[in-house]
């Protein structure tokens, strides 16, 4: 049985850690309702640009089109743009991210394709290098500014399209998670280049509208435009996704931290009662048998 | 007679407001939109965009760098990158 003093000692400790994980959980919340904000905020832009995507692709197919819609040709290097948090105390968010990007990267080895990483965001780095060592093609630092923004987004996009260009890699896949609720965050995988064609139902609505319209310079040149804008706001789709995620992971993570904290200090309480009880007993008996032995 | 003008950035909705006229730096010279115009997008080049409330009014500018204007049924909408101002 623990001494008196070492249970107090755990008490304390535990209840500073309840502080701590109370503090961050509060933080989370704040922070969530402005990450979703964000993320709502971001939504009328990728709507428009991926309705004008979906109708401009539907008329500049086959061979004309530009390199970043139809691909160039091979499908054997595969490049996994993987993004995580910087941050830790999000729960299995993380991990889960991890675990997606492994099993498409274990898929794509099995097929005998040649994976690559491209990791955004510092928790990814050690649990995909400690399996995949010599795969990671760069790392991408977000720790440094407070809240991602576009400018991020524009700098692993020129970077993944210079890239491409290059011909360092075929096709890039984003992982990224997708926020549904505090309680869910779906890690996700979405072709990022080759720009896949639009949904079905993108397109025809689009289609649908049936006008014609004026295409200044033309469509072929507008769209090559709009490629690497489509790609930057898929980014930073993704890194907004991952903001929500994480602080809604966080929230709930400290919220059972918290509460599991509670429940330990409880228990301590009791122990600790129920000790000095029996030291006060022992005691009396002490004094009792001693007065009795006069 | 009014034309919906919006002006989107990826992180906001700058604008979404009735206005007489936008005059757009289109990548291939300036083009102004008035209501009614017919279907139309382009490309646009870093510059001002001129927004005239009303008719004969003076126009507030808007700084924009890279994006495209379409001009639909619905009226004007400009996705720029970047606005200031």
């Amino acid at each position: 049985m623990a001494s008196l003093k070492e249970l107090k000692g755990r008490i304390n400790s535990v209840k500073s850690t309840q502080k701590i994980t109370k503090a961050k959980q509060m933080v989370a919340a704040a922070k969530l309702r402005r990450a979703q904000a964000a993320a709502e905020a971001a939504r009328p832009y990728a709507e428009r640009l991926s309705g004008v995507m979906g109708s401009l692709a539907s008329k500049v197919a086959g061979d004309s089109a530009p390199m970043l819609l139809r691909g160039n040709g091979a499908n054997q290097r595969h490049l996994l743009v993987v993004v995580n948090t910087d941050k830790g105390l999000c729960g299995g968010l993380n991990a889960n991210i991890v675990k997606a990007a492994k099993a498409k990267a274990k898929a794509l080895i099995a097929e005998g394709k040649e994976v690559s990483f491209y990791l955004v965001g510092k928790k990814g780095r050690a649990p995909i290098k400690r399996d995949y060592p010599n795969r990671i093609a760069k790392h991408f630092d977000t720790s440094e500014v407070r809240q991602p923004g576009f400018e991020e987004a524009e700098e692993i996009a020129d970077d993944l399209i210079a890239q491409f260009e290059e011909g360092e890699f075929d096709v890039a896949h984003l992982v990224y998670p997708i926020f549904k609720s505090a309680l869910a965050q779906d890690p996700t995988v979405d072709q990022l280049i080759p720009v896949p064609p639009p949904e079905g139902d993108d397109a025809m609505a689009a289609a649908g509208e049936g006008a014609v319209v004026d295409y200044e310079p033309g469509e072929e040149e507008i769209l090559e435009d709009l490629l690497p804008r489509y790609v930057k706001t898929q980014i930073f789709g993704a890194l907004l996704e991952r903001e929500a995620s994480e602080q809604g992971a966080s929230m709930t993570a400290m919220d059972n931290a918290t509460r599991n904290a509670g429940d330990l200090i409880q228990k301590l309480t009791i122990q600790y009662n129920r000790s000095r009880q029996a030291a006060i007993t022992t005691e009396l008996i002490e004094i009792i048998a001693g007065a009795e032995a006069l | 007679m009014a034309l919906h003008f919006e002006l989107v950035t990826p992180a906001k909705l700058v604008r979404s407001e009735e206005v007489h006229m936008v005059v757009v730096p289109g990548a291939e010279g300036e083009f102004g939109v008035l209501d009614g115009h017919a279907p139309f997008m382009s490309t646009i080049r870093d510059g001002q965009i001129q927004v005239y409330k009303s008719e004969g009014g003076s126009p507030e500018t808007i700084e924009v760098r890279g994006g495209f204007a379409e001009v639909g049924e619905k009226g004007l909408t400009v996705l720029a990158e970047h606005v200031e101002g």
